[in-house]
Parts: C-alpha cells; sequence; structure tokens
C-alpha cells in the first residue's frame, strides 16, 4: 500500500465534522489519514494551504460563499489539492455548481462509511465520484430536449451513447464494479467514461447547463 | 481632511453616506476666504445659510459674524455636492469606499451628533483629531460649525443592521438636483443684490428658523420620528410626480426671482415683504427636503426589516410545525430504533422538499407546483414505501412527464416493485431511476438484497405476476425482472408515453421556468 490520502474536512457544522471523523477512523482504513478540519470558509483557505491535503471534503452550503468559495480560493494556491463536494443539499444548482466550479465529485451526507472512504480514495487517484442524484443531474443537464439550442461544441456538448449508458447505470445505483460487468467493460473503462463525463460537465458550453445556472442565479 | 477630495470624491451628486460631502464642504468653503466672490466657478450661495452653524454645536458661540456676510460662499449649498461644481476631481476609484467602513453616525462613543466618531472611524484617524480639526475650522468664521452641522443632517445615523449603505438612489439625485437647482437660484439672487445690505436683517432670523426646523428633525428620536413617518407616510411616497414637483418648483423661484432681480426693482419700493416670502418658502422647501429625503430612505428601511421579519417568522413557523415536532416524537420513541429511523427519514424528506422542491422554500416561486407530474408521483410513492418499511430509498428521475393512466399503472407497478424489494430483499436501502424519454418512460427499482431465481417464482405469485407485470401489459408497456440469487433484484418497467409528439413529453423543458431537476422529492 502506498502512504494514505491525507484528508482535509470542511464544514460549519462541528457536530457533522466529528461524526465524520469518528466514521472514518472506526473503518481503521489505513488508505485515509484526516490530517485537519475547518469551519469557515476563510479558516478552509487558509490550513487547507498550510496543510496541503491530497483531498478536500467540502460542504457545499456554507456562510461567506459556501464551498465554491472554498474551492476558487484554494484553487489558486494549491491547484493539485483534489476536493469532493459532501453534501446535505439535493439542490441541482448546489451539485452542479460545485461540479463546475471544479469539484472531482459530489456524494450526499447520507452516504456510508465505507462508500465515503472509497470515493475518497477514487477521487484522490484522479477519478471522478458521481452519486446517482448527480447523475441523475447530468444526464438531465444534457438530455437531447427539443428546442435545445443548437450545440456550439459538439464534442462536449453531448455525451456519448456509451457514457451516457454508464451514467444511466450510475444513477440506477450501480456500484463500478456492478457497471463493467454488466456492460462487459473493465473498471478502468468506466472510470474513464465517468472522468470524460465529469469534464464535460465542467467544460461544456451546453445551453441547458448555462440557462439552468442562469434560471437559479448561479452565473 | 485636506487630502480628502482627492481619496473620496462624490460618486455621485448625492452620495450623503459618502465622505464627499464632508469633503466638498471643507474644500468649498475654504475656497471663498481666498476668492470671495467667483460667480462663474462657484456662485456665492445665499446667505440664507452661514448660520446654520449657529445653533449646533454649543460650543460655537460667536454666532454672529463679524460681518454681515463675511463669507457668503461658505454655505456650501446642495449646488457643492455635484463635484463638477466644486472642481473637486472625480476621478477615485470606489475601492477605497469598500474597504473602509461607510460613514455613519454611530449612537455611541458620540459628543454631539456622532459625526467626528463616524468621520474618525471612516477615515480611520483618532477622534480626536477630527475633534480637533472642526473645532479649529470653528474658528475660522465657523466653517467647522457649517460642516458639522451640514454633516450631521446630512449623514445617515449608523448602527441599523438591515439599511446597509448603499449609492444614492434615483429618487435621491432628483432631489439633490431640485435643492441644487434653488440653491442656484438663491446664488443668482444673493448675486444680482450683490449682497445688498439690507436683506441682512431678514436672513438672520429666517436662516435661524430654517436651520432650528432642520435640527429639531435632526434631533428626534426614532420613536418620534417613527409617528412622523406614518403621519407623512402618503406624503413621502416617491413617484414621478415628485421629480416634476421639485423641477416645477425649482424653476419657479428661479423665474420669479429672476424677474425679480433682472426687473431692475426699486429694492427699497419693493420692500422686504416680498424678499421676505420669497426667502420664507426657499428656507421652507431647504428644510423639507433633506426631511423628506430622509422619511423616503427610513422607510424604504422600514420596509425591508418587515420582509425580513415576515420570513423569520415563516420559517419559525415552519421549523416547529415539522422539525420540532418530529424531535419530540423521536425523543419519545428513543427506544424504538425502526421508528425513530421511520420518523427522521419523513421528516428529512419532508424538510428537503420544502428547502428544495419544485413548489419549496428556495425554488423559484413562478415554479409549477409538482402535483400531476410523473416526477411528483414517483417521489410520493418512494415516500410511502420508505415511510411504511424504514428503508433508504433515493429516487432519481429524469425528466419529467403528465400524468395519464398509463403513468398511473406505472406508478402503482413501481411501488409494488419497491414495497416488494423492501419486504423481500432484506436489505436497507433501494435505488429508484426513472428517465422519462422521447416516447417512453423508463423506471428501475433495484436492490442489492437477497435476490432470487426468476425461473423459480410459480405464476401464482400475484405482486409480482399482476401488479407489476399485468398493469404494464394492459397499458401496452413492459417489465422485466433481474435477479441473482445473493446480490439484488432489479425490476424494469417501461411505459410509451401516450400520444407524444416529440414536444409534449419534456413540460418542464416547454414551460421553461421549472429548472430540469424533477428529482425533488
Amino acid at each position: 500500500m502506498t502512504e494514505p490520502v491525507t484528508v482535509f474536512l470542511v464544514d460549519d457544522h462541528a457536530l457533522f465534522r466529528a461524526g465524520v471523523k469518528a466514521e472514518l477512523a472506526g473503518l481503521n482504513d489505513e488508505r485515509i489519514q484526516i490530517v485537519g478540519e475547518a469551519g469557515s470558509v476563510g479558516e478552509a483557505v487558509v490550513r487547507i494551504t498550510a496543510e496541503r491535503p491530497k483531498v478536500v471534503l467540502l460542504d457545499v452550503h456554507m456562510p461567506d460563499g459556501g464551498g465554491r468559495a472554498v474551492l476558487e480560493r484554494v484553487h489558486a494556491k494549491l491547484p493539485e489539492a483534489v476536493f469532493l463536494a459532501l453534501s446535505v443539499s439535493d439542490a441541482a444548482e448546489d451539485v452542479i455548481n460545485v461540479i463546475r466550479a471544479g469539484a472531482r465529485g459530489y456524494v450526499t451526507k447520507t452516504i456510508s462509511g465505507p462508500e465515503l472512504a472509497d470515493a475518497i480514495v477514487r477521487v484522490a487517484g484522479g477519478d471522478a465520484v458521481f452519486s446517482p442524484r448527480l447523475a441523475g443531474f447530468v444526464l438531465d443537464a444534457f438530455s437531447d430536449r427539443p428546442g435545445a439550442a443548437p450545440l456550439v461544441d459538439p464534442e462536449l456538448d453531448m455525451l456519448s451513447p456509451r457514457e451516457r449508458e454508464v451514467l444511466r447505470l450510475l444513477a440506477r445505483g450501480y456500484a463500478y464494479k456492478e457497471i463493467a460487468s454488466q456492460l462487459f467493460i473493465s473498471i478502468k473503462t468506466v472510470e474513464t467514461h465517468v472522468s470524460s463525463v465529469l469534464r464535460k460537465t465542467q467544460m461544456s458550453n451546453r445551453y441547458e447547463l448555462s440557462r439552468w445556472a442562469t434560471d437559479r442565479r448561479l452565473v | 481632511m485636506v487630502n480628502e477630495p482627492r481619496r473620496e470624491p462624490a460618486q455621485q451628486p448625492w452620495a450623503v453616506r459618502e465622505p464627499a460631502p464632508s469633503a466638498g464642504v471643507v474644500a468649498v468653503a475654504a475656497s471663498p476666504a481666498v476668492s470671495p466672490s467667483p460667480p462663474a466657478a462657484f456662485p456665492p450661495p445665499p446667505a440664507a445659510f452661514p448660520q446654520p452653524s449657529a445653533t449646533l454645536p454649543p460650543q460655537v458661540t460667536a454666532f454672529p459674524p463679524p460681518l454681515p456676510f463675511p463669507q457668503p460662499a461658505t454655505f456650501p449649498s446642495p449646488a457643492t455636492f455635484p463635484p463638477s461644481a466644486t472642481g473637486l476631481p472625480r476621478s477615485s476609484t470606489t475601492g477605497d469606499l469598500k474597504e473602509s467602513p461607510p460613514l455613519t453616525r454611530p449612537r455611541q462613543d458620540r459628543m454631539l451628533g456622532g459625526v467626528s466618531v463616524g468621520i474618525a472611524g471612516h477615515l480611520r484617524v483618532p477622534v480626536v483629531w477630527v475633534r480637533v480639526l472642526f473645532c479649529l475650522l470653528s474658528l475660522l468664521s465657523g466653517i467647522g460649525v457649517l460642516a458639522y452641522a451640514l454633516l450631521w443632517i446630512f449623514v445617515p445615523q449608523g448602527d441599523s443592521p438591515v439599511a446597509k449603505p448603499r449609492p444614492a438612489s434615483p429618487t435621491e439625485r432628483r432631489q439633490a438636483f431640485g435643492v441644487a437647482a434653488i440653491g442656484a437660484a438663491l446664488a443668482i439672487l444673493g448675486y444680482a443684490f450683490g449682497f445688498g445690505q439690507t436683506i441682512g436683517w431678514l436672513i438672520g432670523p429666517l436662516g435661524l428658523a430654517a436651520v432650528g426646523g432642520a435640527f429639531i428633525w435632526r434631533e428626534a428620536d426614532d420613536a418620534r420620528r417613527e409617528k412622523w413617518r406614518r403621519s407623512a407616510a402618503g406624503f413621502v411616497r416617491p413617484t414621478s410626480g415628485t421629480f416634476w414637483r421639485i423641477a416645477g418648483g425649482a424653476i419657479l423661484v428661479i423665474g420669479g426671482l429672476g424677474v425679480f432681480a433682472l426687473g431692475q426693482l426699486d429694492f427699497t419700493a419693493a420692500s422686504g415683504a416680498i424678499v421676505a416670502v420669497a426667502l420664507t418658502l426657499v428656507g421652507v422647501a431647504i428644510i423639507a427636503i433633506p426631511w423628506w429625503v430622509r422619511l423616503v430612505r427610513d422607510l424604504s428601511t422600514e420596509r425591508r426589516e418587515l420582509v425580513v421579519q415576515q420570513e423569520r417568522a415563516e420559517i419559525a413557523a415552519h421549523l416547529h410545525d415539522s422539525v420540532l415536532q418530529t424531535l419530540a416524537l423521536i425523543q419519545r420513541q428513543a427506544a424504538d430504533p425502526r421508528e425513530v429511523l421511520r420518523l427522521s427519514r419523513s421528516q428529512e424528506r419532508e424538510l428537503r422538499s420544502w428547502l428544495y422542491g419544485p413548489a419549496g422554500y428556495a425554488s423559484n416561486t413562478e415554479a409549477p407546483g409538482a402535483t400531476g407530474t410523473l416526477a411528483a408521483a414517483l417521489a410520493i410513492a418512494a415516500g410511502e414505501v420508505e415511510d411504511t418499511y424504514a428503508i433508504k430509498l433515493t429516487p432519481v428521475v429524469v425528466g419529467d412527464t403528465p400524468m395519464d393512466p398509463g403513468m398511473g399503472a406505472l406508478v402503482a407497478a413501481a411501488r409494488e416493485a419497491m414495497v416488494n424489494a423492501a419486504k423481500h430483499a432484506g436489505t436497507d436501502e433501494i435505488s429508484l431511476y426513472a428517465e422519462v424519454e422521447e416516447s417512453a418512460v423508463t423506471v428501475f427499482v433495484r436492490d442489492r438484497g437477497a435476490g432470487f431465481d426468476v425461473a423459480q417464482v410459480g405464476a401464482d405469485r400475484r405482486g409480482l405476476a399482476e401488479s407489476i407485470r399485468g398493469r404494464m401489459d394492459r397499458h401496452h408497456g413492459r417489465a422485466t425482472v433481474r435477479s441473482t440469487p445473493g446480490e439484488g433484484t432489479e425490476v424494469e418497467l417501461e411505459m410509451p408515453i401516450m400520444g407524444s409528439s416529440a414536444g409534449s413529453s419534456y413540460p418542464a423543458a416547454a414551460g421553461g421556468s421549472r429548472p430540469p431537476a424533477p428529482d425533488q422529492q
């Protein structure tokens, strides 16, 4: 085993931070080591730049700009940090917001401890992590609705059939391993597809995504 | 204070919350001392004003100036507020303004009106300096007193938690122009008279009265102001009509006084009466306008506070009815983990839908209610199953479509599939995924529980056969069950959308206002 993934926890609820720490510690997972925590945007930016963790578990809803503010400010100083959004919010705009700001994944706070540990290790390895809900949102935003504006960049603004297939299975609650066996591809290929979907979500000019964001006053 | 104009010039003609007026006051007040009457650049304003200083700080006893009008221009008059009139540079940035605290008059630590404390805080200098400066300036024929008085009048009181300083509104700017016009008129008048000594005796009392009015208003406490505001509420509503009233009034004043001055009327013959009347009117206007400005501002503050209060009350009421009640229930049922789970999940779902749902607290108000669509029906069904069987069920729905008999059957079948999974799978988590496509809706219900051998299920098993397959078949739908013992079960349900054209299957997209996030519970 290589050295453990260093994890930093950002959430404005101390109780929740304590809960996540206890849960991750209780797993005795040697892949993960929690190196710090912060309860506000300012504190998070300072301490993350000091601790230089590999993965930041980031709450989406916080005073002073929320997770997005942390993401943007840390990213300028410490581009190698990887962000995994961990939030109680189900709102589509929150999810898409942090993803477009650069988070490598989004999981809800109801996720179980082992799943969270897996997700952390996975984003640390450069993969994207989609909860079923996030997969649903992305599918929704990329769906080929009648009346959608013409695509600006077809390469970015469309999901390939395979990516769509993978996303659907994710939304149906399949694990990567199950997706791989269902589609007769390797887990690595599944990860490639998911990363590609993430990239498209972050970079797409797609009309639906921007309109969605504009409707919800995100841009 | 000397460098003030460079640092913080007025961005708006009437930027009363910025320090510009103070800068203007001092800079302008100083200039006439150098060149007593430069009418072109800075028309010497009327004498009605120098007196404000008199009534203000008690230490200023040297109220009567040595000469009748030694400093006619000391009153910066509203005309000084437009930076162009004072020659103040306009080029500074607003960046400075953002960083220093807004110029307000705090209620704590103040000696008189809190002007010095406010300025000191704003400029980040010791308050003693500011006070000393005011005192020194007061020695210059009362300039400091005048500046203090004007700041007292125009700088808003601080400590209001809601009212954030903001740039002058168009209304305030219009009012500023009105005041400026009157000031200009007075200046013309004064110039035409060549500062005739005759009006001196008129001006004194009038000015006193005017300043007295402003002073009283200024001193009025919040409670009293509240009362006045109510009585005057109808009067102060800012409308476009007020602009015309101001402009009209200003034109009349300018015109009337201009005619008076240009008509070369024999001043003594016309007697002081006309002048007195005109100046009284002007004085009244000058008293009334700052008062009015304040009223408008206070009213909008009040309105903002009211909105915040109502919102707070609504949130409190909702939390009380839902979350608090559930927490109480959970405490009572603490011995029953299943019941606790059920209660907390059900409450979580309710709170989520209130916070994030299509018709919820945080959504756009114009969003149509979620009732009558597939996504809503599935969410309700999932909620019921979650409650009844105390399992975790996360519905994810992509797209949406209106309910019809086929969709009703689909929801019923999906519900049955969820119930089956909850009852038999022996797991505590079920995934529900629904995707609305152009011509059909597909629903997947999946668990990672016990699973079973599909081939072994007898045809007589009513749940699967009748409630799921039968329902789907009757509406031209299709049901597929995949299950592996030990790995779980997935039920796939597909229902064609009746009479769907390409456009009608996405009412959410066609409607435009509803974001494509139908899987809110």
